[in-house]
């Protein structure tokens, strides 16, 4: 039972985007198969979600699914140290946090993580080529 | 509603085989204030175009603005749109393509009388009329709308605005799309206004074109999703999308994203042919999710949008994505307000560590930096300390940083009310190059500036206080 399952990062299943609003950041998060959404549905909880960020979101996580999209918004309140301009962090603005939480992972079943395996990763390496 | 003005009303001709009916195509231009220069020119000279819509403002613009304007009565607006209308009114005009632009800021009368000399300058003199929407301002009226009882609670915290109300720089209400659409219909080649919402830019074209009554809900929420895919430029057309980022080729002549729209509210997200980046599921999928909230409340003057009911299909021949199936609700009573007020000072100051060891002398030497405010008594609201290049945006999920890691840069803010507290601490970080930890440089910046914080205050309003006060004038190129 447990050989048919495999840990991969949210990264190999989905891509993101960041934004704010305020103190809040928001991250979109998107499947790129529609057959695996209902896997982030099931793993990446509000619960999940607040728990990997720690210290980095002092208020709730909310969730939202859109069915549609096969995608689902959270939203991660204080996350910003006041937000915008007020803000002294680097990433004031939520625009990164998008990769932050694709670090995440989850358990699924061993075909899956066969098939998203590398995904999210530039194929020329991870260097960026020399100058 | 009807569509019946000057010229311009006749547009025709779907761009793609079996739409049948006329579309509109709405190109994007500008996605904030110091975007992409060229990207407009390259919207009006790479193909077919109705509307050009350029959205210059952020939260915080508005306040920037109105600091200009209490230097110069004739500044408060975005200077780049001027020098852009004298390079473009000209092809505009010829082409019969208007222009939808929040250029106004603080000062849309202003920005309009730029824009009219601009387009004297450039040969279109007797050949334009500018329409500008005003009565998004607030600021003469704050006081009266106050004592009348509304109390301008902060949507995030619910306090009530008198608690800042000495520190407020600017306050303007959110206006929708009908005075666009106004303007438009009197004629208007450029219509101007201050703070009217991103969306607004993009759909009031589409709810006059085709005569949307202002009840039509899910006709406006059409209208609203395709604005809000259009409100960030090319970020729905390749630009800052995660999904095979190596892949989207050309992003050095990006193709700005054009809604080429159907009159029953269904809509194709396309960019020119021929130009760079990609339109395809993915990017418009990234770009609906941007800085949303709850997605099936999309709150606007105009409507209320049910982002959970878009439909999207990539279309034959690439680069085209059909949206459509979109519902929506009622408008509320109020409208959005945005404040902005002063709230003490901050500043951040850097240093550059080098292996070995990089990241434990950047943490000595904060700690020094920590010690040496504290025995100067400075109090401060809040200190932030990064290693950027290990954990600024990924803060504990980077881990513990390798001994070798090769540099790192310090990055250190303080934010208060103490103006004094601030400016010592600016001169706090440069004598750390020979006060603290060795193998230290990037300093030559000089010392870090003291900024003034300008912070966003989120409101609601009653819109009846706000609406008979919104108007439309006109005046000729």
């Amino acid at each position: 039972m447990r050989e048919s399952v495999a840990k991969v990062r949210l990264l190999e299943l989905a891509h993101a985007r960041s934004g704010d609003k305020g103190n809040t950041a928001n991250v979109g998060l998107i499947a790129y198969d529609e057959e695996d959404y209902s896997l982030i549905l099931k793993e990446v909880t509000p619960d999940r979600v607040k728990r990997h960020f720690k210290d980095m979101v002092t208020g709730p996580v909310e969730r939202f699914a859109l069915d549609n999209l096969h995608a689902v918004n959270f939203l991660l309140h204080g996350a910003l140290d006041g937000g915008g301009t007020v803000s002294l962090m680097t990433d004031a603005q939520g625009k990164v946090f998008s990769t932050a939480l694709l670090r995440m992972e989850i358990e699924v079943p061993y075909e899956v993580a066969a098939r998203v395996r590398g995904r999210g990763r530039c194929p020329e390496g991870r260097g960026g080529g020399r100058r | 509603m009807t569509s019946a003005k000057g010229a311009g009303s006749a547009r025709s001709g779907g761009a793609h085989p079996g739409a049948g009916a006329r579309t509109v195509r709405i190109a994007s231009g500008q996605g904030f204030w110091g975007d992409d220069l060229e990207a407009p020119v390259r919207q009006v000279e790479g193909g077919r175009i109705d509307y050009l819509m350029l959205d210059y403002l952020a939260e915080v613009t508005m306040s920037i603005m109105r600091k200009q304007l209490a230097r110069d009565p004739r500044a408060g607006y975005a200077r780049d749109f001027v020098a852009l209308m004298e390079r473009i009114l000209p092809a505009c005009v010829e082409q019969n393509i208007r222009v939808v632009t929040n250029a106004g800021g603080v000062n849309p009368a202003e920005c309009a009388k730029a824009v009219a000399e601009a387009g004297r300058r450039a040969g279109t003199g007797g050949r334009a009329r500018i329409g500008v929407v005003t009565g998004d301002d607030l600021m003469d009226r704050l006081d009266a709308l106050l004592a009348d009882g509304h109390a301008l609670a902060n949507m995030e915290t619910g306090e009530p605005l008198e608690t800042v109300r000495g520190r407020v720089l600017s306050a303007n209400a959110y206006l929708g799309a009908r005075p666009i659409a106004a303007a438009l219909e009197g004629g208007a080649a450029v219509v101007v206004t201050g703070r009217s919402t991103d969306t607004a830019l993009t759909y009031a074209p589409m709810a006059l074109e085709f005569g949307w009554p202002w009840d039509a809900w899910d006709l406006l929420a059409s209208g609203v999703v395709a604005g809000h895919i259009n409100e960030c430029g090319a970020q729905a057309s390749g630009g800052n999308c995660m999904a095979d980022w190596w892949a989207i080729p050309r992003m050095a002549e990006v193709g700005f994203p054009i809604i080429d729209a159907s009159p029953d509210g269904t809509f194709a997200v396309t960019k020119h042919e021929g130009s760079g980046g990609v339109v395809n599921l993915r990017t418009v999928k990234e770009q609906i999710l941007y800085e949303m909230g709850d997605p099936t409340t999309y709150v606007t003057p105009d409507v209320t949008a049910d982002f959970t009911t878009i439909r999207l299909e990539e279309e034959g021949g690439g680069n085209r994505v059909r949206v459509h199936g979109i519902r929506g609700r009622p408008a509320t009573p109020f409208l959005k307000v945005s404040v902005a007020h002063s709230a003490g000072y901050k500043a951040v100051g850097t240093l550059v560590y080098a292996w070995p060891d990089a990241a434990a002398k950047a943490r000595a030497a904060a700690a020094v930096l920590r010690e040496r405010l504290d025995r100067l008594g400075l109090a401060f609201e809040r200190v932030l300390v990064e290693l950027v290049g290990w954990d600024a945006t990924h803060g504990h999920l980077a881990g513990d940083p390798p001994a070798d890691l090769p540099e790192v840069q310090l990055r250190v803010g303080v934010r208060g009310e103490d103006r004094r507290a601030v400016e010592r601490f600016t001169r706090e970080v440069a004598p750390l190059v020979l006060t603290g930890p060795p193998s230290v440089t990037g300093f030559a910046g000089g010392r870090p500036r003291v900024r003034e914080i300008v912070a966003y205050w989120p409101a609601l309003i009653d819109r009846r206080a706000v609406e008979p006060h919104v108007g439309v004038d006109f005046i000729e190129v």
